[in-house]
């Protein structure tokens, strides 16, 4: 029984969890790039630099007397996003989606005065999100306006997609689409729906909630599957710059899409989850494989993204 | 570096671990389990007394090895005490010392005692200095002449002479001379002094032996002392009881000479029992002293020849790495989350202190009390720092509460609890708290089941007498397991939950 399902994974070319670390990310992410991908200031600067959208930075909170300052910073804002720069996995992201007086509420419609927000911010500081327990700082940003093409199939929070990048070459991608499970977060193992994302066309393909094949939002009930993506070619040359821009060989890009301002470049992961398999019911290694074999490697970033459009489409 | 820089790494680290190990079997025949056939002893002294404030020195003989016992093992406890060993006279002595004490002490002292196939060799004996003649005067002097006389008359030699002394003191009812050394009722301390007397009167070298018999029925065993008279180059030994010839296979001797066993200085009330119990376990004492004359090097440099105490730390260190390896086939390979990496290893060692059962028990009792205090701390919004600490004097608080609690409910295995690691503790109490925040219930109470599950089979393979055995004997397997574990570091297949995870993945697309 184990060693057909081993070998039928094997078949489908599933990669897991040993094989990633061992094979990809040790291999390929060197460790002194992770401070560059692991703190989302770094990330944000180096993508400005680079040209690419971010999301615009209003103020970050390094040392705890800062918080006392930090509704001055949220002045004219109703709007805004605390996360923590060394947060994991979607961890500690708070969205502030306006105001009742002079108290905060969130997305989720729970109401924070400002002592609750004081206090959240200081256990940014302290370490509480960040990866280790290492001390932190609180970034405060603009809160993406989602698109309105996942208004029907996302709950409060902001969908994002996530593309693994290998080597420059975008190879597999998905949607990821909040539900009340996820509390309005993206992440996957938070609840949220993945959706996989045809890399040639741009349009979603199953969609895996809870290690569970779905074609259906479970909150809004509306399709989730054969949406088209738009901005699709610029999301991937989005991605495949992401490699340039940190020299991490494998990496999962995520990226937003705002109302107003388009792809907006969210942060890099290191170590990419492998759900992204399940979402797109296909296996990493045989494209990972693939891109290992090239013998003349294309350089440019349109080149790479022509390349895997080439070779990558869905079945 | 490569994968194959890893495997032959790896292959040289098993094939010098596993050599070691086939040669210490085959060639020194080092058990491979424990408590095969084998005469050993456990020896413990306790001396108890009451301390009066000031600085108190307590001196005790301890056993030495013999022709036919051998002492393979010692350890001390004395809390608060220094310990010195030294040899006087040709015994060997402890000593205890403590600048200042007060109230009622305890001191241990224990030993492994395994008896020895008797050597034949006889060594020559030097002939001790003459001691002084005995200060007996009058009629103590001419009962001691008249009783030496007719003993004399009585035998052919020393060696029958002795007995038939030791006999007429035994007997003063109807010897008066018998009677007026060693009063109306006689017994082994009053024989012993006479006979020393009568046989320094007969310018006859003697000394008496203290120790006890081994072989007693268990329990605790009565000092005995023994009489050796030296002539012709050697030491004969006679029952001070019965008079016979010859000293017993489990005669364990603590010293030679009148001196009592032992001396406290600024105690009284000073009371002591000898405890002796016959274990199973060994085979590998004799092993060591095999080894030791085969391949004195090897012996030279192991653990075996580490002080006893420290022995006893590396029986458990060793088996340490037996649950970090366990822990790494169950993340790497199973694929269970556990809360912090080593911590069901640490879990596992303490319960090694409270047994399984009562572990788990316990274990859960403070994580359930610790986390409801935790998520009352949480509506306080406090800083981390401050709020870890919290927790931590928390646990303390709550460990301290059940072994009171147990303790009046006559469960005295749940005090053990003070045994539980309290920072470990803390942290998982933490991180299960953030994880119940963030990722909900489920996940942080499947954390928390996983790193107990995980903990427990630590617990049973670290704990397990064959494991701990295996390492402390042979610890060159902890390079088998080196081995391994770089191995494992270069492992690329799937782990079984991820079966379950990509099951999607394994059926043909619909």
């Amino acid at each position: 029984m184990i060693f057909g399902t081993v070998r039928r994974l094997r078949e489908a070319g599933v990669l897991g969890l040993n094989e990633r670390n061992n094979r990809y990310t040790l291999a390929y992410n060197p460790r002194y790039l992770y401070p560059l991908v692991d703190d989302k200031l770094r990330t944000k600067q180096l993508a400005l630099k680079a040209g690419l959208s971010v999301p615009e930075l209003y103020g970050v909170i390094e040392i705890e007397h800062q918080i006392k300052g930090i509704h001055e910073v949220l002045e004219g804002h109703r709007e805004f996003v605390i996360k923590p720069a060394q947060g994991s996995g979607g961890d500690g992201v708070l969205v502030v989606a306006g105001r009742a007086k002079h108290m905060y509420r969130l997305v989720s419609g729970v109401i924070m005065d400002r002592s609750q927000l004081a206090h959240y911010a200081s256990n940014i500081l302290s370490g509480l999100f960040s990866l280790g327990g290492h001390p932190d700082r609180a970034l405060i940003e603009y809160r993406v306006q989602f698109d309105p093409l996942f208004g029907a199939i996302s709950f409060q929070g902001v969908p994002d997609i996530r593309i693994v990048v290998f080597q420059g070459f975008p190879v597999m991608a998905m949607v990821r689409l909040p539900t009340r499970l996820s509390d309005g977060k993206a992440n996957l193992h938070q609840g949220a729906i993945g959706a996989g994302v045809d890399i040639a066309t741009g349009r979603t393909l199953t969609a895996v909630w809870r290690n569970e094949v779905v074609t259906e939002h479970p909150d809004t009930g509306n399709p989730v599957t054969g949406l088209q993506i738009p901005h699709w070619d610029r999301l991937l040359g989005i991605a495949a710059q992401a490699y340039d821009l940190t020299g991490m060989g494998y990496v999962g890009v995520d990226i937003v899409l705002d109302r107003d301002k388009g792809p907006l470049l969210l942060e890099l992961n290191a170590r990419p989850g492998l759900n992204i398999q399940i979402a797109n019911r296909a296996g990493l290694l045989p494209r990972l494989q693939l891109i290992e074999r090239i013998a003349a490697r294309p350089n440019t970033v349109e080149e790479r993204v022509a390349f895997a459009k080439d070779h990558l489409a869905a079945p | 570096m490569g994968s194959r820089h890893v495997y032959v790494l790896s292959f040289l680290l098993t094939l010098l671990g596993a050599g070691l190990f086939i040669y210490k079997i085959v060639a020194l025949g080092f058990p491979i389990v424990p408590g095969e056939k084998s005469d050993l002893w456990d020896v413990e002294v306790r001396i108890s007394f009451v301390a009066r404030g000031g600085p108190v020195k307590v001196s005790m003989f301890i056993p030495r090895t013999s022709s036919r016992l051998a002492v393979v093992d010692e350890n001390f406890i004395s809390r608060g005490f220094g310990l010195t060993t030294t040899l006087v006279n040709g015994n060997r002595q402890a000593a205890w010392a403590i600048r200042k004490a007060s109230g009622a002490q305890a001191l241990y002292y224990r030993s492994s005692v395994q008896a020895l196939e008797p050597a034949e060799e006889e060594t020559v004996a030097k002939r001790p200095e003459s001691q002084p003649l005995p200060s007996l005067e009058g009629p103590y002097l001419a009962a001691a002449e008249t009783l030496l006389k007719s003993a004399r008359e009585q035998s052919a030699d020393l060696d029958t002479m002795v007995p038939q002394l030791i006999k007429h003191l035994w007997e003063p009812h109807n010897d008066s001379n018998a009677a007026l050394l060693t009063g109306p009722r006689p017994d082994r301390s009053r024989v012993a002094e006479a006979a020393l007397q009568l046989l320094a009167l007969a310018q006859v070298p003697a000394r008496l032996l203290q120790g006890v018999r081994l072989t007693l029925p268990s329990g605790e065993a009565p000092m005995l002392s023994w009489l050796q008279v030296y002539s012709e180059g050697r030491w004969s030994a006679f029952d001070l009881g019965t008079g016979e010839a010859g000293l017993p296979g489990d005669y364990l001797i603590f010293s030679i000479g009148p001196e009592p066993l032992f001396k406290v200085k600024g105690g009284n009330k000073v009371h002591y029992t000898i405890a002796v119990r016959r274990t199973e376990a060994g085979g590998l004492e004799a092993a060591a002293l095999r080894g030791r004359i085969v391949n004195p090097q090897l012996l030279e440099f192991s653990l075996l020849s580490l002080p006893m105490q420290t022995q006893s730390v590396y029986r458990v260190l060793l088996a340490v790495p037996v649950g970090a390896f366990l822990l790494v086939i169950m993340r790497n390979i199973v694929g269970i989350k556990t809360f912090g990496t080593f911590m069901p290893v640490l879990i596992g060692l303490a319960f090694r202190e409270t047994q399984l059962l009562w572990g788990l028990v316990l274990f859960c009792a403070v994580v359930t009390l610790g986390l409801s205090v935790r998520f009352y701390f949480e509506r306080l919004k406090l800083l981390l720092v401050p709020r870890l600490a919290a927790v931590l004097i928390v646990v303390v608080l709550l460990m301290a509460a059940l072994s009171i609690v147990s303790h009046h409910l006559g469960l005295d295995r749940a005090l053990s609890v003070a045994l539980f690691p309290m920072v470990i503790m803390t942290m998982t109490i933490e991180r299960m708290s953030i994880v119940w925040e963030e990722r909900g219930p489920a996940e942080a109470i499947q954390q928390g089941l996983g790193s107990l599950v995980v903990a427990a089979l630590a617990y049973l393979a670290m704990a397990a007498a064959y494991t701990e055995h295996l390492m402390f004997v042979f610890p060159e397997l902890l390079l088998v397991l080196l081995a391994g574990s770089l191995l494992l570091g270069k492992y690329t297949g799937y782990r079984l939950v991820e079966l379950r995870r990509f099951k999607a993945l394994a059926s043909p697309r619909p």
